[in-house]
Parts: structure tokens; sequence; C-alpha cells
């Protein structure tokens, strides 16, 4: 049973200039489970994308089961037996799941006949891989957990005997992700090779046999999972020593500057997002908000920040209250004492076809320090720029490059380095180091803490469990757009948080 | 009163028939998550090379599949620029609709020297009404015989293809497996992609379909409702099926009632009895502007969703690509 | 040559290569309608700077199309698609000419302003309409704005026909106002400085579209407004996050698109006919969408891009003059083909050029 399942040789992708994969080579037993670790931007994903056709190569040798294969698009990897579940569902929303199974593998003109003649192998599938799921649901109606049972479903379907998860585990609870763990073993005894990509160290203890670590586009390492350990992998993942902990003081809470009451908020398309959330933070205290992500942590930030108007309940910001019945837009928000850095910087924080200096006053651009009677003050701006891109180390510091040439990270410092230097009352951060290198997280998260120590008021969003461990004072729990709970930080353990993003309250468990 | 009504009703059908073939050209390419502004275009494209051909051949038949094949030029124009080349497809459709304009009347100028106007087709190359069987017999026969003489027999081919056309677009795009892959293109490209399906053949498929619908629209008005091209004649009739199609929520039943109910505004306007009777109320200027401003009123009030908000295919009017 | 310049080589190259594809595939329809293409172009080329007259049409066509080249681009700018102009421009003149027969016994100093005033708040409701619709109702600018210009189109016929058309004259149009609110011609204008040219439907609005050229640059890209125009156009989402208001923008937006499609009426009206005539904005509008693209919404490009179209559009008159087979709305072919290749297959030889550029700026 030792046959190699997959090979890659020398592996190379370009991206315009950015080297994304260099001659990453990979051999994955047959049968086995093999993790791919490495950092946000290490080119994991890329890798995967290639094997599944889905991105080209610029050189390099894949072979499938010891054959040499050619893998154009993802028609050739299905072909070869390749089945992916990716980071984002690629289903569709509006079909139901045997529709999304089907979909691509139809045959014959009339849709009955082929959704009726895959209905039985689909059951038998389910049966067979303890993987239930109703196929006549819709997939808008299913929760996340499910709609990923569909994807495996599908590559299943498709007759994979290699299956690759990408990050399956960011949108599940942490005993969601014990439950896929165990499927994932039983695909394993099935005969099924699994190649499980993270950058989250306990997953690929938990559960591999082998496992490779990239970094910067290349191939570190690689290891038998049961003769290496967590240190080892993350400092080949980060190429140095990391501090897994944030040096920090014990915080000092000054008087409330944010009160949320009795929120509640129900989306375009009606779905009930927030419902009667209350909270305060207070100055000089960071609050984390805990869970999955799609549990209402977006639409409460959007409300709070101005973003999406608030439909019920009040919110008090630095002594103004805000009510329903005032619109109280983004700007408003920012004129009583507020600065967002957003979840989604390149949708939402910046306007990446605008220069760095048009960035910098996004938001800030009716300041009169950036006018002049009529026109706007281009050399004041340009200054402005060129000194915060410098105090925040944005490089390159040039003020004139477009927004989206920087790298993540310095994407992620120059909105920073805008909100930050408002001197705010309130900081609303959201994800703050998605997608963003070790070196910037490092700078971001002491940013945060000097924002804390210097008085203000900190709400932080995040999906990470360890980054809101390790940044917040108190720490809220959101689950299906209530707050399941307070903890505070230094009684908080991943377990029993990871009990309340289930839903399960205290009381209950 | 009743055989006014039916009247009424029967020209509503006649005025229908370029809105629901364009509509169903619509339902096609915006399914699959292209933009169809273009449907002037094809219908205007349409309508001129289906007379022109006619009057060459002294054939209906050979003028519908010109316009038929203008159509499919005009959409694969379409294809090329927005899916191949990804490029704005409201810009593609809008240069579509412009070049469709101009070239019609330089053509049209340039073989018949009639200031944009085709030669009059005679009978024979025209679409001509087809009497059903036991129309006459039925004629007298209380509400179901009048209904069947007046509104269903006595139309011409396209009439009824328009009108078979509604069901086999339902068919097609929910009944069948080119369906399947028709709304899911249209929802989530990336998802078919991962598929194993090519995404960008499954638009082209979609906007042949389309081409040759909004090629027959166009073959309609010259060749069955006139009898000659004249410049300018789709008259915004593209934009208004495509506004019918967005207030039939993209379903070709709906979209086939939105049209009626925009023709039936058409045929009261040309009812003078009607505006008789209306008359009595507004001053007659105003009327008749009023009247002859209602489709294109009709169709604001509509789009701006007073008559329930539509939801479109979430991917419409993008591009699909891998690269971010 | 740093990375600025590359780029504005780049565009221009582009610019110019999709220009030339247009005109390629205009000359293949001049062919095979058994015409010399090259026999057209000369001709064309003749007729609008061949002889003083021809070089004056030529700029007062430039002088319409400058307006709704513009009342395009800053729509363009705000993620607009406006085909609007020809109603806006139709409405627009409407406003000037009731102004003008309103108030013909009065001052042109006074009316001029006044004229512009109205036709800035009549196009600019007519814009602003579609605007409302977008921002509130979500309904497609390209649809509204077109449903816009048939509504105007039978307002005006109706106007025309019914009211305002003197009792005893046939044809659909206003009586003609006093020669005191007239706008002077080039060649009056001229004379005052003593010099002597030909006389052309030319006249001053030429100079207030050259200033609107520069107001509308300095308005996009050096005020807070532009700014926030330009947020709402490339990424809502930002522009919300920002604060900026999305639906006001459009609104404002859309209105100041039919503002300025609006001044059409001015040149044309005021301008030349001094009466309200049918279809005086006929096409004016839709050259607009190529002109502004071919132009790359940047005023500098309008107005090269607008002279290129006057000059398009008297030398097709002198074409479908000289050559009966060719008519004038050859110049509407083009324009199709112009927005085609400079709009939607704008990236056709781009990657090719800036590959080119590249080269061109290592060495």
């Amino acid at each position: 049973m030792s046959t190699t399942a997959i090979e890659l040789t020398d592996i190379n992708k370009n991206f315009g200039s950015v080297c994304a994969n260099k001659d990453v080579s990979l051999k994955v037993k047959s049968g086995t489970i093999h993790g791919i670790i490495g950092e946000n931007g290490a080119g994991k994903s890329t890798l995967m994308s290639i094997l599944y056709g889905f991105y080209q190569a610029d050189s390099g040798e894949i072979s499938v089961k010891e054959n040499k294969t050619v893998i154009r698009s993802a028609h050739d990897a299905i072909a070869a037996g390749i089945g992916m579940v990716h980071q984002h569902f690629m289903l569709v929303d509006t079909f139901t799941v045997l529709e999304n199974v089907v979909l691509g593998t139809e045959t014959g003109f009339s849709l009955q006949e082929s959704l009726q003649n895959s209905k039985l192998e689909l059951q038998r599938l389910e049966q067979d891989y303890h993987l239930e799921v109703d196929i006549n649901a819709v997939i808008n109606t299913l929760p996340v957990g499910l709609q990923q049972r569909v994807e495996i479903l599908k590559a299943l379907y498709r007759g994979a005997e290699i299956l690759i998860l990408d990050e399956p585990t960011g949108v599940l609870t942490p005993q969601e992700a014990d439950h896929l763990f165990r499927i994932l073993g039983e695909l394993r005894e099935q005969g099924k090779t699994v190649i499980l990509i993270t950058h989250k160290l306990r997953e690929i203890m938990a559960i591999t046999d082998n496992v490779s670590v990239m970094r910067q586009g290349e191939m570190v390492a690689h290891r038998k999972t049961s003769e290496t350990n967590r240190e080892e992998l993350a400092e080949l993942m980060v190429g140095r020593k990391v501090l897994l902990q944030i040096e920090k003081a014990p915080a000092k809470p000054g008087k409330p500057m944010l009160t949320v009451e009795h929120l509640d908020f129900t989306d375009d398309s009606g779905v009930h997002r927030v419902k009667d959330v209350s909270f305060e933070v207070r100055s000089g205290e960071i609050v984390g908000i805990a869970g999955v992500s799609g549990n209402g942590q977006t639409e409460l930030m959007e409300v709070i920040t101005g973003i999406k108007s608030l439909q019920k309940g009040q919110l008090k910001l630095n002594d103004h209250t805000i009510l329903p019945s005032v619109s109280a837009d983004a700007a408003v928000m920012r004129k009583y004492g507020m600065v967002h850095v957003p979840e989604d910087r390149q949708r939402r924080g910046l306007v990446t076809s605008f220069s760095a200096n048009e960035n910098i006053i996004l938001g800030y651009h009716k300041d009169p320090a950036y006018n002049q009677l009529i026109e706007m003050d281009k050399t004041a701006i340009m200054q402005y720029c060129k000194k915060q891109m410098e105090h925040f180390d944005v490089r390159p510091d040039n003020p004139q490059l477009r927004a989206s040439l920087f790298s993540g990270g310095n994407q992620q410092k120059l909105i920073v380095a805008r909100e930050l230097q408002r001197d705010p009352k309130l900081l609303v951060i959201g994800q703050p180091t998605r997608g963003v290198d070790i070196g910037a997280i490092e700078f971001i998260h002491r940013q945060i803490i000097a924002m804390r120590d210097a008085g203000k008021a900190v709400l932080l969003v995040s999906v990470e469990l360890d980054e809101i461990l390790s940044l917040s004072d108190r720490i809220l729990v959101m689950f299906d757009g209530q707050i399941m709970g307070e903890v505070l930080a230094k009684d908080a353990n991943e377990r029993a948080l990871g009990l309340l993003m289930a839903g399960v309250r205290k009381e209950a468990a | 009163m009743w055989t006014d009504v039916l009247l009424i009703l029967d020209a509503t059908l006649r005025i229908s028939v370029p809105f629901v073939l364009a509509a169903m050209g619509g339902i096609f390419a915006e399914r699959s998550g292209v933009i169809d502004f273009g449907l002037e275009g094809k219908m205007l494209g349409g309508a001129f090379v289906a007379a022109t051909v006619a009057h060459w051949t002294q054939s209906a038949w050979w003028g519908l599949l010109g316009a038929i094949g203008i159509g499919i030029i005009f959409s694969m124009m379409h294809g090329y620029a927005s899916v191949s080349k990804r490029g704005n497809q409201v810009v593609s459709c809008v240069a579509i609709n412009i070049f469709a304009m101009g070239l019609t009347v330089v053509l049209a100028n340039a073989w018949f020297h009639m200031g944009g106007k085709t030669p009059q087709l005679p009978r024979e190359a025209r679409f001509m009404s087809i009497d059903l069987p036991f129309a006459e017999e039925l004629r007298n026969f209380p509400i179901i015989g009048e209904i069947y003489y007046e509104l269903i027999s006595g139309h011409n081919a396209l009439v009824y293809i328009a009108f078979i056309a509604v069901p086999f677009t339902a068919w097609v795009v929910f009944k069948s497996s080119f369906g399947l892959r028709l709304r899911a293109t249209g929802e989530n490209p990336l998802a078919v992609d991962t598929t194993g399906i090519s995404v960008n053949k499954t638009r082209y498929q979609a906007l042949i379909l389309n081409g040759i619908l909004g090629g027959m629209s166009g073959a309609y008005l010259s060749t069955a409702h006139l009898a000659f091209f004249v410049k300018d004649m789709s008259a915004g009739k593209g934009y208004i099926a495509l506004a019918a199609m967005i207030v039939g929520k993209w379903r070709p039943y709906p979209a086939m009632f939105a049209c009626l109910l925009f023709s039936f505004l058409f045929a009261i306007k040309d009812k003078p009895e009607i505006f008789d009777l209306l008359k009595g109320i507004f001053p007659v200027k105003l009327l008749n502007s009023f009247l002859d401003m209602s489709p294109y009123i009709l169709t604001i009030i509509f789009l701006a969703g007073f008559v329930g908000r539509a939801v479109a295919p979430k991917a419409i009017g993008q591009p699909f690509s891998k690269e971010k | 040559m740093n990375e600025n310049q590359a780029n504005v080589l780049v565009v221009t190259l582009v610019t110019i290569i999709n220009l030339l594809l247009a005109f390629f595939i205009s000359g293949i329809v001049i062919w095979s309608l058994g015409e010399d293409p090259w026999f057209a172009l000369e001709t064309m080329l003749y007729g609008a700077f061949g002889y003083d007259e021809g070089l004056g049409y030529t700029l007062y066509y430039t002088t319409n199309f400058i307006f709704t080249g513009l009342a395009f681009a800053v729509g363009f700018h705000c993620g607009l698609f406006n085909i609007g102009a020809e109603g806006q421009a139709y409405i627009g003149g409407l406003g000037v000419g009731l102004i003008c027969l309103w108030l013909e016994d009065w001052s042109l100093w006074i009316v001029f302003p006044l004229a512009v005033l109205t036709s800035i708040v009549a196009g600019g409701i007519w814009g602003a309409i579609p605007g409302y619709f977008k921002a509130k109702r979500g309904s497609h600018e390209v649809v509204t704005t077109i449903m816009f210009n048939f509504i105007a189109s039978v307002i005006m016929v109706n106007l025309l026909s019914h009211v305002l058309r003197p009792p005893k004259e046939m044809s659909p149009e206003s009586r003609e106002f006093a020669e005191g609110v007239w706008i002077p011609q080039m060649h009056e204008i001229f004379n005052w400085f003593g010099l002597e040219i030909t006389q052309t439907p030319l006249n001053g609005t030429f100079i207030f579209s050259i200033l609107c050229l520069f107001l509308v640059w300095r308005l996009i890209w050096f005020t807070s407004w532009g700014y926030e125009m330009r947020t709402v156009g490339i990424n809502e989402s930002a522009a919300v996050y920002a604060g900026i208001s999305v639906s006001r923008n459009i609104i404002i937006a859309m209105a100041v698109c039919g503002g300025l499609a609006g001044f059409v009426g001015i040149n044309e009206i005021m301008g030349s006919s001094h009466r309200i005539m049918l279809n005086f904005q006929a096409g004016i509008g839709f050259t607009g969408i190529a002109v502004s693209l071919i132009g790359r919404n940047h005023p500098f490009g309008i107005m090269l891009a607008a002279l290129l179209f006057g000059i398009l559009y008297q030398g097709g008159a002198e074409l479908s003059f000289e050559v009966q087979a060719i008519d004038r709305h050859l110049v509407v072919l083009i324009q199709g083909l112009v927005i085609l290749f400079a709009g939607a297959l704008e990236n056709l030889f781009r990657p090719q050029v800036e590959q080119y550029v590249k080269q061109i700026v290592r060495r």
C-alpha cells in the first residue's frame, strides 16, 4: 500500500513579477492524510490550484498514481481522480444538493433523467461515508458544515481517489472541525488519499500522517507527523523563532465609550442577522468578538460603524446617542470619534486603483486640512501621506503608487495608518491580520495594544481564535446573530470558546 | 363591446411578438451571466436583413434565416468582446446597437436609394396569416369559437413560433441538462469551472440561442408586421423587451406576461374607440402625447420595481476570469 | 521615462490602434459598396479642412460633441453609463429656446447666463430623474435613459407641432427669436478684432465649450466632490465605508451630465438656428459616448475626440454629397465600431502594446 498517489516535481508559477511557487516538489503516499502547512501567501493554495487544473504551472511535472499527467483544467483533474474542496465553496446557492452534485456530469437532454440516475448513487455515498445531508435541500438554507459535506460528496461522486481540502476549518467551530477530521479518517480507512492544506498547527498534529511545510513559495521541509512537533513546524513556517504570546500589561478600563443596546438587524434578503445584541466597550480595553465567520459579526460591525443603518436598538458612542430614527452614516460616526479598519481591505478599506495619496484621505477627504476654498490641497495631502508612510513603515513609501501594487501587509498598514492617526475615542477593527505576513501581523498587533494603552476603546472582530485570545481583555462569542456569552480573556480557553461558538451555552454544557 | 375586447387582445398578441422573442433571447444570455442590452441592435439588424433577403429571394423564410444569421453575428461580436476578451458588457451592447443603427441605413441607402427604407415586399415574400383548421366553422360558436377564430387562428407563422418559444425556453432553462449549466454559469461561474465545464463555452452557446431569437424578433417587424424595413424601426422595442424580461424576473412565463402587458398598451393606443372614450376626460393633445409616451413611462415604472423587486443572476455582467 | 509617461504612451498607442481598426473596417464597408476608400478619405478630409467654411462647420459640430462627450464622461467617472445625452440635450435645448422666446428683448449679457442656467436645470432634471431611479430603486440607467430619450422626443414633437408652432406655419418649429439674444457668430467675433473669416454656424459657444472642458477637468480631479464621485464609480462599498453617500453622488452626477448635454441647446438654438427645431439634437448624444470613450473619458482626450468626430460629421456630409452610394449614417456606423474597439475591446491589443512600451522603457 505504499504507492505514490501524487508526485509534483519542480513546479514553478509566477503571477506577473510575483513568484507564487518556486521549484516545489512533493510526494504524497496513497491512503494517507498529508498536511501542507504554511503562512498565508506561502503558495499552498496556488500549488493545489495547479494540481486541480485551475492554474497552469510555468514549468514542472505532475504525476498521478505514478503516471505522468498533464492537467489543463478541472476536467482533467477529475478524470485523473482528483477532487477538491475549496476554501470558498464552489456551490450554486440557489440549487439543491442533488443539482449541485450532478452539475457537470449530466447525460442526455433531460435534466430529470440525470437527477433520477444520480439519486441512488448519491444516497449510497452518503451512507458509505456517513455524510448524511438532505439531497433536496437548497444550498443557501444549509449551515456551512453541511455545505462542506456537499463539496466532499461532489468530489466522491466524481470518483475522486485523491481529495484536496483547502483550509477546510476556517468556517467551522473547533467541534465541527473535529467531526470533519473523523470523516477524513474514515476516508483514509477506505483507501482514499487526503491532502489537507492549513495554516493551523493543531490540525496538522491532530490528523495528518505526513506534513510538508511551505514558506514564501518554496517547499522547505517534509516530515512524518509523528516525528515532529509544533515548535519545529512553527519555526519552519516562519523561518525564525516565533513568539506565540504577545506581551501586554493588564488593562485599565475607564468609562464606557461604546454602548450597544438591543441591536437587531435584518438584511436585504430578509435574513435576521443580528439578534438583540447588547454590550459595551470601555476606554482602555480591548473587547474581542469571536465566532465562526458568518454568524452576524460582519453585520454587527457594519451597523456600529454606520455602513448599514441602524434598524432597531440604540448605540451610544462617546456620549452621542444614535437611534434608528436618526440616520448616522459612516461620516457621522467618524465625527463622533470612531475609526474603523474594515474586514475586507480590498473591497472596503481601499480604492485599489487610487494612489496611496488618495487612499490616505478616504473618509477624511472633507477635512479642511486637505481642502482649499474650492479645490483640494494636493501638496498637503502628499506631505501627509509621505509622513504616515514613514511612520507606519509602509513600503515602498511612494505616495503616488496605486494601492493595488502594495503587498497585503503594506495595504493593511496603509489603512491602519489612516485610521489610527485620527486620535479616535473608539477603534473598530475587523480581521486585522487576514492575509497579512508575519512581520506585519506583529506590527499591527502592537499598534492595537498601543491604542488600548493610550486609553482608547478597541472593538476587535476576528475569526482567528488565537488572535482573539492573545489581544483581548474581554471576549464575546457570537453565534447565529446572538452573543452566546462573555468570558474574561484570562479565564478563556479554546474548548470553552469553541462550545460557545457552536451555540452551546455554558449552563447547558 | 365583446368584439372590441377580442380585437384589442388580438392586436396585443400581434404587437407582442417581437417583445416575446427578444425577451426569450434575453433570458438565455442573462441567465448565463451575460448582460444583453444589445437586443435592440439585433432586432434592428434582423429587421433589415430579413426585409432585404426576402426582397431578393422573394421568400420570407429565407429572410428569416438571414435575420437569424445577423442575430448570431451580433451576439458573437458581443461574446467575443465580453466573454473572450472580458470587456465591459454594457459598452459592447451599446456599441452593437449604434453599429446596427448606422449599418442598416448605410446599406439600405446604398442598395435601394429609398432614404433608409427597403422596397415593399409582395404578399408572397411576407409571413401571411394562417387559418387554423375549423376556424371558419367555429366562428359563430359563442365565446370559445369566437376566441378561437379571432385570437388563436389567423396569425402568421412567427406569432406561433414566438408563443412556442416560451415553453421551449422554459423547458430548456429549467428542465434540461443544458439549462442546469446555464443557470449555474450565471449564478456561480467559478463553481461551474471547478466541475470541469467550460464557462465560456456555455456562455457562447447561450449567446447563439440569444442571437437566433433576437434576429427573429427583427424579422417579424419587417416581414410580418410591416412589409419593409425602415430606418430605426425597432424604436426602443429591444430595450422594452429587456425591461419585460427583468420585470418577469428572468423567467419565461412571467416575462411573456410582461411583454403582453406592454403590448396591450400599444394596442389600446392605436384604438380610436378608447381614444374617444378618454377624450371626454382629458384634453386631446395631452392625451395624445401621453398615450405615445405610456409604454416608455411604464417601462421605467416597472423597472423601478414598483411591481416587485427583481433579483438578477448573481454573476451577471462579470466576465469570467481565473486570475485574481 | 517614468511610469506615468509610459502609461500615457500605452494609452495613446492603444487608442490609435483601436481607431485605425475602426477606420479599417469602415473602409471595408465602403469598399464593399463599390467605392474607393481612399477617395472617400480624401473627400472627407477636404470637406472638413479643405476650405474655410468646411473648417467652420467642423468646429461647430465639435462644440456639440464636447458637450455630449463630457456628459458621458462625468457619469462614467461615477460608474454610470449615461446614454441619455440625446434626450437631455433635447430638453435642455427646449429650456434655452423658451428663455430666448420669453426674454428676447433683453440684453444678451443677461439672457446668456439665464439660458445657461435654464439648460442646466432642464437637462439636469432630465438626467437626475433616471439618476434617482438608479440610486434609489436600482433601475439600470441604460434602459431608463433610453426611455427618457423617447419620452423627450414625444414631448418635443407634440410641443412643436401643437403649442410652439406659429399658427400659420406648416413646419413643426417655433418662431425665430429676436436678433438681440443670438450668440455672436465666430466671424462677428473675429470682426471685432478686425479679422475676416467666412460666415459659418460656428459661434461663441465654442469658447464656452472649451471653458467647460477645463471646469470638468478641475472638478473631477481636483475637488473633494470629484474625489467622492470617482470613489463611488470605482468602489461603491469603499464609498459607503468612507461615509460618502452613493445615491446623492449618483443623482448629482446624472444631473451634471444632463446639464452638460443641455448646452448643446445653446450651440444649436441660441447660436445657430435661433428657433426651437425638431430633432436638432439627432445623433449628437450618441456620438458623445464614442467621443468620451475614445478620449479615455478625460477632457483633453474628449477635446481631440470631439474634433475627430467633428471632422467625420462634416467630412461625411461632404462625402455623401459627392458619392451617392454613401450615406451620412456611415458616421454612426463608425461610432459603433469606435465604441466597440475603444470601449469594449480596449484589452485587445493592450498586452502587446504594454510589452512593447516596457521594452522601450528598459532601453
